[in-house]
């Protein structure tokens, strides 16, 4: 009980020594990056929306196509960890992102073999969001399904 | 050897210092103690082809120079005693294979070089054994793998966070007469103040550096101004500051010659937040700048208390507190 | 074609939507997965809640290059599916409207890993 009470007033104690980063640079940075990012998107999409009879939908499957493809590239070269160490969420939350957290635990463990290593640790960081993305999407569908 | 006090021990005999050796990663190498390494590496893959490859090479690597300076072979040595962060303390195993000594393996997390040098300097002190070799280290990139995400996965750190240091340190104990000493140590106990914090080290650790220096104090009857230098292991920035408000709630005031590995570690603009960590920090700082600075009489009585965090990434997931622990150790150099 | 109004409605919603990504960091130490999956989630619901295309009306790639998109075509591929091929057309409609992005986010992490490896950090 009387370690109970010491516990909890380190931890406070803790929390009020937790030096204070002032947040306006980090937030302006994602807002910037995260910005071009999607202006790049933007940008891809309009090119190719110059492509004759190109429809608007499948345009925009090529802009995430295109986006995913830059950022494993990037990410091969070690250069989008230093992006994202500028940006922090601004290139996290992007699609950009999503292809980062495949390619670099697949960089990381191709070391402990092709199988084991490089494709069964693929997933590592962006398997819960296919998992969560696929259950969330069949929910909806059944909402709309039964309603 | 003796025990007074609650957990401290004094080795009547002085186990003595015959050699050290440090290496370290390209990075330590541009900091504070870069004059003070013995081996700094170009490039951290140090010819391998994986970076825990190149971790077991640091530490062969370490204890054979040292070996080479005390001017023994492989077969003189009766007891090899290392740990790292590595699951299975593999890069010590793999480098004990390579050495044919007889081994002994240890695992106190940051806190394992003090740890392996409590136990070379027990067998030593009294009980026919003539050497003890003792070694730690850790890498960036293999401590990034097991405990954080991949190198090149891109986020930010958080301003809590310690830089695990590249670097490995092996120490030789003998029981001839040497210029540096151990005599006596404090084995800690494993303290939880209920932080869960992954990412503020410092801030959970601090509580066991107080509690292995208090009972030091205590037992030994001593007081921080008796020592040249207090040194933490990788504590941090934030962490050493919380270590010097707690001792000075407990009534012993750390001055100026208070310090701590991981926040000396590296300098200001190396961008590491809270400093250094890792086994190979205190490691590598114990065998170089301390070791130097005793063997040359600038530093006459100095104090080492390695922390270290003893979860595991399944630990912190299932929501446990981070329990920690630090062992200590009192270094005499030359005519003390 | 080439609209300067919308390119600037791009950046400012595309980049007001990673600020709040950041706020997630700053505020709860989020990492990575959380918050893709913390977005993900939202873009399905807005989709749900008929929100999701009148905002890519307004702010196009502003708001489908962030994950929310993403999740936007998860439930947009779920819900046509039910309507033209029903519980079939649910459990596959998700995965056939996002099949290109994940199947090249595969590939290119394979290529990339054939030819790169991870370096260590300065």
């Amino acid at each position: 009980m009387e370690s109970f009470e010491r516990d909890k007033r380190y931890n406070e104690y803790l929390k009020s020594k937790i030096p204070k980063t002032k947040p306006w640079p980090t937030l302006f940075n994602a807002f910037v990056v995260g910005g071009i990012i999607c202006l790049l998107g933007e940008v891809i999409k309009d090119l190719l929306m110059l492509i004759p009879n190109m429809e608007s939908s499948v345009a925009s499957v090529w802009e995430s196509v295109i986006l995913i493809v830059i950022a494993s590239i990037l990410t091969g070269f070690g250069i989008y960890d230093k992006i994202g160490a500028f940006a922090g969420a601004g290139s996290i939350v992007p699609i950009t992102g999503f292809s980062n957290s495949i390619t670099s635990p697949a960089l990381e463990f191709k070391r402990e073999g092709m199988i084991f290593g490089l494709c069964a640790n693929m997933f590592k960081i962006a398997g819960p969001v296919i998992v969560c993305g696929v259950i969330a999407s069949i929910v909806a569908g059944l909402i709309f399904l039964i309603f | 050897m003796r025990k007074i006090g609650k957990q401290t021990i004094v080795f009547e005999h002085k186990p003595g210092v015959l050699s050290s050796y440090s290496i370290v990663g390209p990075k330590e190498g541009k900091g504070n103690f870069a004059k003070f390494f013995h081996q700094i590496l170009s490039d951290d893959l140090f010819g391998q082809d994986s970076y825990e490859k190149a971790e077991r090479k640091m530490f062969l690597s370490a204890v054979l120079e040292s070996l080479k300076e005390a001017k023994l072979q492989t077969t003189d040595v009766d007891v090899l005693i290392g740990g790292d962060l590595m699951n299975q303390i593999i890069s010590s195993n793999f480098m004990a294979r390579e050495l044919q000594a007889p081994f002994l393996g240890v695992f106190g997390a940051c806190s394992t070089m003090v740890e392996s040098l409590i136990v070379g300097a027990s067998l030593i002190d009294g009980n026919g054994f003539k050497n003890a070799v003792c070694v730690t280290g850790s890498h960036f990139s293999t401590a990034e793998k097991q405990f954080r995400y991949p190198l090149e996965l891109g986020t930010q750190r958080p301003p809590t966070s310690q830089w695990t240091v590249t670097g490995a340190g092996a120490t030789i104990l003998s029981n001839k007469k040497c210029d540096v000493k151990i005599t006596r140590a404090t084995i800690g106990k494993v303290v939880d103040w209920n932080v869960c914090d992954v990412n503020n080290m410092g801030g959970a650790m601090a509580p066991a550096a107080l509690e292995t220096l208090y009972t030091f104090f205590e037992d030994t009857k001593t007081k921080p101004n008796d020592y040249d230098l207090i040194l933490t292991g990788d504590l941090g920035k934030l962490g050493s500051e919380i270590l010097r408000d707690l001792m000075e709630y407990r009534g012993y005031k750390l001055e100026s010659n208070y310090g701590d590995c991981g926040q000396m570690m590296f300098s200001n603009d190396q961008k590491v937040f809270q400093g250094g960590s890792g086994c190979g920090c205190v490691a590598s700082i114990l065998s170089s700048y301390v070791i130097k600075r005793l063997k040359e009489g600038s530093l006459k009585k100095v104090l080492v208390v390695a922390t270290g965090a003893l979860m595991s990434t399944i630990s912190s997931q299932q929501g446990d507190s981070i329990p920690c622990i630090a062992h200590l150790i009192e270094l005499e150099g030359k005519n003390v | 074609m080439f609209d300067v109004l919308m390119y600037l409605k791009v950046f400012l919603i595309g980049g007001f939507i990673c600020m709040l990504g950041q706020v997630l960091v700053i505020t709860t130490q989020m990492t990575s997965a959380r918050i893709l999956v913390t977005f993900l989630i939202m873009g399905v619901f807005l989709e749900v809640v008929g929100a999701f295309e009148p905002l890519k009306q307004f702010a196009g790639s502003g708001v489908t290059v962030p994950i929310m998109g993403f999740g936007y075509s998860l439930a947009k591929g779920a819900i046509e599916g039910g309507k033209t091929n029903g519980l079939l057309g649910v459990l596959t409609g998700g995965l056939t409207e996002t099949a290109g992005g994940i199947a090249v986010a595969v590939t290119m992490a394979f290529l990339m890993a054939l030819l790169f490896s991870s370096k260590t950090k300065k």
